[in-house]
């Protein structure tokens, strides 16, 4: 395990990185959450969560990184947010409506179209945001250690 | 808008850019483009564009500059022309 390390063995780093996490993690959340009444949305929460883990995966060495968020489950939640995004505007379709067209959903569960469309552009934000931080870690995982996940920068 | 603050931002992103054009240490040329992407991201909050300037602030700022480093790192870091 110590081998693993030896690029990232700085007690300060490691510390700062664990602390700093939580929080980076609480406003990418904030930003996807408020992104329909409020600056941002799907896509800068899906980057600041993004950022988060590329941070995890600079401060504590790429292999370690992994324990955390498997590239497995990476692909899986990357995978995941499309078929959200174009779940949502199907059911949409399937319902009567149009595709994306949100105040059909007032059909499965009554709250008032008016409602349904803050609802929907929400769910859309979440499958963005889970998509593009998937997106982003990956594209730094490759560009990192060439493709082969042995060693990051 | 204050156009004393416009025209401050507006010659720090000029000069950012030149430089960057100009430097041959392809790592120095990367941490001048971050500060370039700020100094964009200002420009955008200050002309109102919170949303675009928060995007610039992300990508522009925070995740290309890792991956251009990412990028340096597989290459020579002095260009060679």
């Amino acid at each position: 395990m110590m081998d693993q390390r030896t690029e990232s063995c700085d007690i300060i780093i490691r510390m700062t990185v664990r602390i700093m996490m939580p929080f980076i993690q609480l406003f990418g959340l904030y930003v996807i959450v408020h992104g329909h009444y409020s600056p941002g949305g799907g896509f800068q929460g899906g980057v600041i969560l993004g950022a988060a883990y590329i941070m995890l995966s600079i401060a504590f060495g790429l292999k370690d990184s992994t324990r955390y968020l498997s590239e497995k489950a990476n692909a899986v939640m990357g995978s995941i947010g499309p078929m959200i995004f174009v779940g949502v505007a199907i059911v949409c379709a399937l319902v009567g409506g149009l595709f994306l067209d949100y105040s059909a959903l007032d059909k499965i569960i009554p709250l008032g179209p008016i409602e349904w469309r803050s609802m929907g552009i929400f769910l859309v934000e979440v499958g963005v945001g889970l998509a593009v931080m998937n997106i982003m870690l990956s594209l730094y995982w490759d560009l990192a250690s060439n493709g082969e996940m042995e060693e990051g920068l | 808008m204050i156009w004393q603050l416009d025209l401050l931002i507006l010659t720090l992103v000029v000069v950012c850019a030149v430089v960057v054009i100009n430097l041959k240490d392809l790592l120095a040329a990367t941490v001048i483009f971050g500060v370039y992407s700020f100094m964009m991201c200002l420009l955008w909050a200050e002309m109102g564009a919170v949303d675009v300037a928060f995007t610039e602030a992300t990508v522009g700022a925070g995740v290309s500059t890792v991956l251009f480093i990412a990028a340096i790192l597989r290459t020579t870091r002095r260009s060679k022309d």
